[in-house]
């Protein structure tokens, strides 16, 4: 199941649909394709429609109810009441098979491939599936895929999907939706581990499946991509269905308050102010290089300052951060911090110092979906919920996660909740709260927002401005560049494991940063 | 914690905290009350059932098994399985009566004896996470060379120690009052080790490793150093185990335990340690030891045929794990 896990369930679909405003903005006539969702016929309709040969965006924070409604058109949950209109026809998708049947293709968000398998065999395991032939014939399968994929992305069919970088592997994910000759297809945030570059094919392929009468429904967080390539817009806000707008018709901001509820008058927080800059170097980093990843990276982060690493995906960027902590690599170079030289051996000594790492990848590293708030809270240092003989207290414990739940407004039902029953934003808060308890001088966020609602994502970049303004070194990734832009004081550019730029200020645009990111422009090199 | 949880809006569907209901919710409650309801169906079937005889046969057949139990489950619950217990704790009593026949004190005998197992637990160990080979697979080996290393010592044929001094067998012969010896040292592992389990950072680290091996890393434990502890400590504890068989049989049998291993981890399991790691809890799995002894010994007591008894014993384990598996999904 895709989104928040098992968390979310058809029964909230019951209860939100109920209470549901009416709103048909398009003519029923045009709708050769329309799929509806609604409570009961005759009562306040609640519905969701999509015209043939469209692209329509879903927009929505998480836990907002798109994946489950997604997962309901898919098959893989059924909904409690209201039906699906296929082409006029109410149908019962009892399970995928029957979507696909129907012309029904999803893309989840998580990747779901076998790794040990190659790409064409992936491709092209749903047809694998009804194939009435005994014996598989390779042969074609890889004739098949490289068609497929020629127009997607340079990946070889006879590859192991377990060898390729994780956007790769998002782009077979689509490819086999491709492979599924399907009618309507279904896109669950496809671009979040995509490059620029990768986006862009995807969404000239989109256009070009639209444009031949296939129906595309399009979730994403980032505004821009809805903005520069989609039709229509569909707003969902707490397992609602709100709006539908024509994307020609709206700014970006009314799709953001649509999603949240609320007027956000600012999406990013205040800046550094030029009396606020302050000369203290809490972090410096000099001639660091690990063998075949980076090399040669020095840089300074200054008290107050937000630093942000920008790059495209395989640059060296995380790495860079893990090997600065020790988490993983052979390190050469110095590293000081606050005007000391560390001797790190590994992690737990970059804990000790006081310099933690928030990682990209929440669910796979980043909580113990399975274990308790509190438990996840309290992981990187056992030492201070613990009294005599390095027993653990568990109202020390307990008011430890509490305390920081307040700091970083998480919602939760009961700190001995499992984190795997809270929201995407909620778990991240979980993770930064994590970080947060050892009281750090200098935190590495990697992806700190990714797969975070909009309302979590401006008060996590809120915490993150206060904490620089109480003195902590804040350094972030991020893929999407309007976010680093918005919130850091000064942006590095890594290009092939060297930082090939450093942008502040006014220079600091998505133009500049491309630049020193992509591997075509080698003269423009700034200090 | 309870102003915390009203500054949030209560999710629906989900019960209230009152102590019954969290009680009611716990797994070894469940474990209790199939255990008793066995006790009351099977007093009134088998007028020896409820002897204090019986009673403390059955605690004799369980209390050493369930020592080894306590390693598995933390072995389990630190991602890790291990499937030569069986093999290790004949080892031990092989090592242990093989260096006392050959001059030793059966005292220094026994020590080399438990760190030489505590070292098998340490090569594999090594092997899980130096080399980066599947516990499955290391302990697999493991237990075949441990059993080849066994009849090989003994050329197949039990060492009688009937010579072992009295204060030796007392370890395994004795009591204290009434109880014996035997059952007190399960008590107090059982007791130690569930406390430690609960309370003490230590082991929190194991919980950590076991739920999600990455993120530990991330959150700076030193996970292969717990996982490396955690493989010692089962194969050390089988050691205990096989001295105190040793005491107890004045003997030491080159073939003993074999399918011992099936036994821990079912009862491990049953009393809610996951094979993925990240869950368990040492009362659930002794309760668990408990429940497949009174099972055994009910059937034998009601004169079922023993191949009857395996049968039963299996889908006690399935029936239990479907049912916990079923519980979860219908709570999450």
């Amino acid at each position: 199941m895709g989104g928040g896990g098992g968390r979310h369930r058809p029964q909230q679909f019951q209860s939100e649909i109920k209470g549901a405003r009416h709103d048909r903005r398009r003519d029923p006539e045009n709708c050769q394709c329309e799929q509806i969702f609604r409570r009961h016929p005759g009562v306040e309709e609640r519905e969701f429609r999509v015209a043939q040969g469209e692209i329509h965006a879903l927009a929505g924070e998480n836990g907002a109810g798109k994946s489950t409604l997604m997962n309901v058109i898919d098959g893989i949950l059924q909904p409690d009441s209201g039906e699906i209109i296929r082409d006029g026809e109410a149908v019962r998708i009892s399970s995928p098979a029957v979507a696909q049947h129907l012309g029904i293709g999803l893309v989840h968000q998580e990747i779901a491939l076998c790794p040990d398998v190659t790409v064409a065999e992936n491709m092209f395991m749903a047809a694998t599936n009804v194939s009435r032939s005994f014996l598989m014939d390779y042969n074609a399968l890889r004739k098949k895929a490289k068609i497929v994929l020629e127009e997607l992305a340079d990946i070889n069919p006879a590859t192991l999907v377990r060898d390729l970088s994780i956007s790769s592997q998002q782009l077979v994910e689509i490819a086999k939706a491709l492979t599924l000759d399907c009618r309507v297809l279904i896109l669950d945030e496809p671009t979040a581990a995509l490059t620029e570059t990768e986006a862009q094919v995807l969404f000239a392929i989109m256009r070009r499946l639209a444009d031949r009468g296939i129906s595309i429904i399009y979730i994403s967080h980032r505004m821009a991509e809805i903005f520069d390539n989609c039709d229509r817009v569909s707003v969902f806000r707490d397992g609602q269905y709100i709006v539908t707008y024509n994307v020609a018709d709206i700014e970006p901001g009314d799709v953001v308050n649509a999603m949240v509820g609320r007027v956000i008058d600012k999406l990013y927080p205040e800046k550094q102010s030029p009396a606020e800059v302050s000369e203290e170097i809490v972090l410096k980093v000099d001639r660091l290089s690990e063998a075949r990843r980076f090399q040669d990276i020095s840089f300074e982060l200054k008290k107050g300052e937000i630093l942000g690493f920008a790059g495209l995906i395989g640059s060296g960027r995380s790495e860079i951060v893990k090997g600065i902590c020790r988490l993983e690599g052979d390190v050469a170079g110095e590293v000081w911090l606050n005007g000391q030289k560390l001797a790190l051996a590994e992690y737990a000594d970059s804990i000790a110092a006081g310099m933690v790492y928030l990682s990209e990848d929440r669910k796979g590293d980043g909580v113990f979906l399975d274990m308790s708030i509190a438990e996840n809270v309290s992981a990187l240092d056992l030492d201070q919920i613990s009294g005599f003989g390095g027993l653990i207290s568990s109202s020390k414990e307990h008011g430890l996660a509490e305390r920081l739940g307040r700091t970083l407004n998480l919602k939760y039902g009961r700190l001995s909740d499992p984190v795997s029953s809270l929201s995407g934003g909620n778990q991240q808060k979980v993770a930064l709260a994590k970080m947060l308890s050892v009281n750090p001088k200098l935190i590495f966020l990697d992806e700190p927002t990714r797969g975070v609602d909009v309302g979590a994502k401006s008060e996590i970049h809120r915490i993150l401005r206060e904490l620089a303004r109480a003195g902590v070194g804040i350094v972030t990734i991020s893929s999407e560049l309007p976010e680093l832009i918005g919130i850091c004081d000064r942006i590095l550019v890594v290009r092939e494991g060297r930082i090939s730029g450093e942008v502040a200020g006014e220079a600091m645009t998505e133009e500049n940063i491309m630049h020193l990111a992509s591997v075509l422009d080698h003269r423009k090199q700034t200090a | 914690m309870d102003s915390a949880m009203e500054m949030s809006a209560p999710k629906p569907g989900r019960g209230g905290t009152s102590p019954l209901k969290k009680l009611f919710r716990m797994r070894e409650t469940g474990l209790i009350a199939i255990i008793l309801t066995l006790f009351i169906v099977m007093s009134l079937a088998s007028p020896y059932f409820l002897t204090w005889v019986n009673m403390r046969a059955m605690a004799m057949a369980f209390a050493v098994e369930g020592i080894v139990v306590v390693g598995m489950t933390i072995l389990l619950i630190s991602g890790g399985i291990d499937l030569s217990v069986g093999s290790v704790t004949a080892l031990a009593m092989v090592i242990g009566g093989w260096l006392y026949l050959h001059g030793v004190d059966p005292w220094v005998a026994s020590a080399i004896s438990i760190a030489a197992c505590a070292g098998i637990g340490a090569f594999m160990g090594f092997f899980v996470t130096r080399v980066g080979l599947h516990h499955f697979i290391v302990s697999l080996a493991v237990m075949v060379i441990a059993r080849g290393i066994c009849l090989l010592a003994t050329g197949g044929r039990p060492l009688g120690l009937y010579t072992l001094p009295p204060e030796f067998k007392f370890i395994g012969q004795g009591t204290i009052g009434p109880v014996p010896l035997v059952i007190v040292i399960f008590l107090v592992v059982v007791v130690a080790f569930d406390f430690a389990l609960r309370r003490t950072t230590l082991f929190r680290k194991v919980f950590y490793t076991g739920s999600n091996e990455k993120a530990a890393a991330y959150s700076g434990v030193r996970t292969k150093r717990v996982i490396f502890s955690t493989t010692t400590l089962c194969s050390a504890l089988c050691g205990v185990a096989g001295i105190i068989y040793m005491a107890r049989f004045g003997s030491a049998q080159p073939t003993f335990g074999i399918g011992m291993e099936l036994n821990v981890i079912a009862a491990a399991v049953i009393g809610g340690a996951s094979l993925s790691g990240g869950s368990g809890t040492i009362l659930g799995a002794i309760l668990g030891t408990v429940l497949l002894s009174v099972v055994s010994s009910s059937l034998a007591l009601l004169d079922v045929s023993v191949y009857w008894q395996d049968i039963i014993r299996g889908s006690i384990l399935l029936s239990a794990v479907s049912i916990d598996h079923y519980l979860h999904k219908v709570r999450a």
